[in-house]
């Protein structure tokens, strides 16, 4: 069923991602295709991943961007993406198909292969460019928020949360419920003004984004003058060396 | 967007097939077409040829087309899934109505004619669903707009006419109000299609980088670096910009085969008789099949999608 559920989800499980500390260091996107090439959705299919025009499906990806401001001056953002498992998602209502559903238990956004017919109309609905399309299986892949990893029992309790946030060398990454105000990461969100991306798509993204603290600039200390570190204690040589070639 | 061939023959197709049927079942009804069997019967062959042939190739671009089936279950929320279960339904109004026009004209003319109703209104309808898969979609602003049902409506109507006109002179039976109402339709197709593109150069969707970003209160945001080196799915699929190079070529290229040509021909049929009728309507079709699905391949390479702006677009 692709309307999204009757009863919005209570529980709302997603990603909050700090832009202040992530360092662009790709590990989350890696230890993504690394879990779920055995997960939920595998294979992560790649094409020619050894060839001249390497591609492939990555449910995660972390771009780059220059952030220009003539006061302040520039900055550098790294900004990981992945589905942001939206409230009001439009991937979900598209689809013809019934393949694409909303879990009413958590919120999370997930692609029935068996019943997927890779129409890609979902990938391009997604403002966001969440969804991608397996050439090889022939159905859309996206972001499970590790669906089989934060259920598993198998898995020590700390290790229950997406592969993403498990890896982050940094601590970018919370995982939690962000349908309760009382949760980590709901807090995290108040505190630091965590944001939508694209509020004016209306999809109503469950992850957050935390935006970077302001820049610290430095005071206008006086910058001490220049003194020569030199002595004059050079020997005879070179004080008869150096009148001989500055004349 | 990248044009997939497969889903620009199958919206120009079928348009063009229940642009026709429709125009068929109406001009029987009107009683303003000549009464001929051979003429109803090609017609008719033709309409379900395009319609059908456009069904199947819009199948072609599916990674598993066995399951195609499965697109008409979701017809409570998406568009797509209507259009689906449209097109099947209007197979039977239509197609009672052809058949009995064909082989059973002298009975039950009453009900007949309010099947033929029903069956012009499931074309419009079917017609509509397929524009509301593109309209509907709101990271692309090309498409998400009124410009968009209006428009695949009217090419659906205006390349139906451009066919009948065409059946007819191969029958030996133009009928001049018909012709004069193509070039109305032609007229407007025109006019709507001008004011698509200058809609389309003078607005822009209302995400940017900043909004895609959330940085928009640090600067101006632009790429510094793409999440890898090569292109990957998104960037094929949503980025595509060949079409962009070329547009003012292409656009010239679609107002005068879609419209100018057949305007100038039919109207030359019009006026003139005998085989320089039949050769100028017959050159207006295939001029139409040029501009039509050079107008479709447009609608697609030259909308932008949003998520360019996750890759360096500075604008969507």
């Amino acid at each position: 069923m692709t309307s999204l559920p009757i009863n919005p989800p209570k529980k709302k499980l997603g990603l909050v991602i700090d832009l202040d500390i992530c360092v662009g260091c790709h590990a989350c996107a890696v230890n993504c295709k690394e879990w779920n090439s055995g997960g939920h959705s595998a294979p992560m299919t790649d094409t020619e991943p050894y060839g001249a025009d390497p591609t492939g499906v990555w449910f995660n990806r972390i771009h780059s961007f220059e952030v220009e401001n003539e006061e302040t001056g520039g900055r550098t953002v790294h900004f990981p993406k992945s589905c942001l498992h939206c409230d009001d998602a439009p991937c979900v209502t598209v689809c013809p198909t019934g393949a694409s559903y909303k879990r009413e238990e958590d919120g999370i956004v997930l692609v029935n292969a068996d019943h997927c017919i890779g129409c890609k109309l979902c990938s391009w609905a997604c403002p966001y460019g969440a969804r991608e399309y397996d050439e090889d299986a022939g159905v859309m892949k996206k972001c499970t928020l590790c669906v089989d990893k934060i259920y598993n029992p198998n898995l020590p309790e700390e290790s229950r949360v997406p592969a993403c946030v498990s890896t982050c060398p940094a601590g970018a990454r919370s995982f939690g419920d962000l349908g309760d105000p009382e949760s980590d990461v709901s807090k995290l969100v108040a505190k630091r003004g965590g944001y939508d991306l694209m509020p004016e798509q209306e999809c109503k993204p469950t992850n957050k984004y935390l935006p970077p603290r302001p820049k610290k600039l430095g005071e206008d200390r006086p910058v001490p003058e220049l003194t020569p570190v030199a002595d004059s204690s050079a020997g005879v040589i070179a004080r008869w060396v150096d009148k001989f070639l500055s004349a | 967007m990248h044009p997939a061939k497969s889903v620009i023959f199958f919206t120009t197709a079928s348009g063009a097939g229940y642009g026709l049927l429709a125009l068929l079942i109406a001009g029987n009804i009107l009683g303003i077409m000549p009464v001929d069997f051979w003429l109803a019967f090609t017609g008719y062959a033709v309409s379900y040829v395009l319609i059908t042939g456009g069904l199947l190739s819009s199948t072609f671009h599916l990674g598993h087309p066995e399951r195609a089936w499965r697109a008409l279950t979701q017809w409570r929320s998406s568009w797509l899934s209507r259009e689906g279960v449209m097109a099947i339904l209007t197979f039977i109004p239509t197609g009672l109505y052809a058949l009995h026009q064909l082989f059973f004209a002298d009975i039950l003319q009453g009900l007949m004619g309010i099947v033929g109703v029903v069956g012009i209104i499931s074309c419009v309808i079917t017609v509509y669903c397929t524009a509301m898969i593109y309209a509907s979609l709101k990271p692309i602003h090309a498409w998400s707009n009124g410009y968009v049902p209006a428009g695949y409506l009217l090419l659906a109507l205006m390349s139906g006419l451009v066919l009948l006109n065409g059946l007819l002179a191969v029958w030996g039976g133009t009928v001049a109000l018909l012709q004069l109402v193509t070039l109305l339709i032609l007229g407007l197709g025109v006019a709507w299609k001008v004011a698509y593109w200058r809609f389309l150069d003078s607005s822009q969707s209302i995400s940017t980088p900043e909004s895609a970003t959330g940085l928009g209160e640090f600067g101006s945001v632009k790429l510094f670096e793409a999440p890898h080196t090569e292109a990957n799915y998104l960037m094929k699929e949503m980025g595509f910009k060949i079409a962009r190079k070329h547009a003012a070529k292409l656009r010239l290229i679609t107002v005068v085969a879609a419209f100018a040509l057949p305007f100038f021909l039919i109207l030359i049929s019009l006026m003139m008789g005998g085989v320089l009728s039949l050769i100028a309507v017959i050159l207006a079709v295939l001029a139409s099949v040029v501009g039509i699905v050079a107008e479709r391949w447009l609608f697609f390479a030259e909308a932008r999608h949003t998520v360019g702006l996750y890759y360096g677009a500075s604008r969507a």
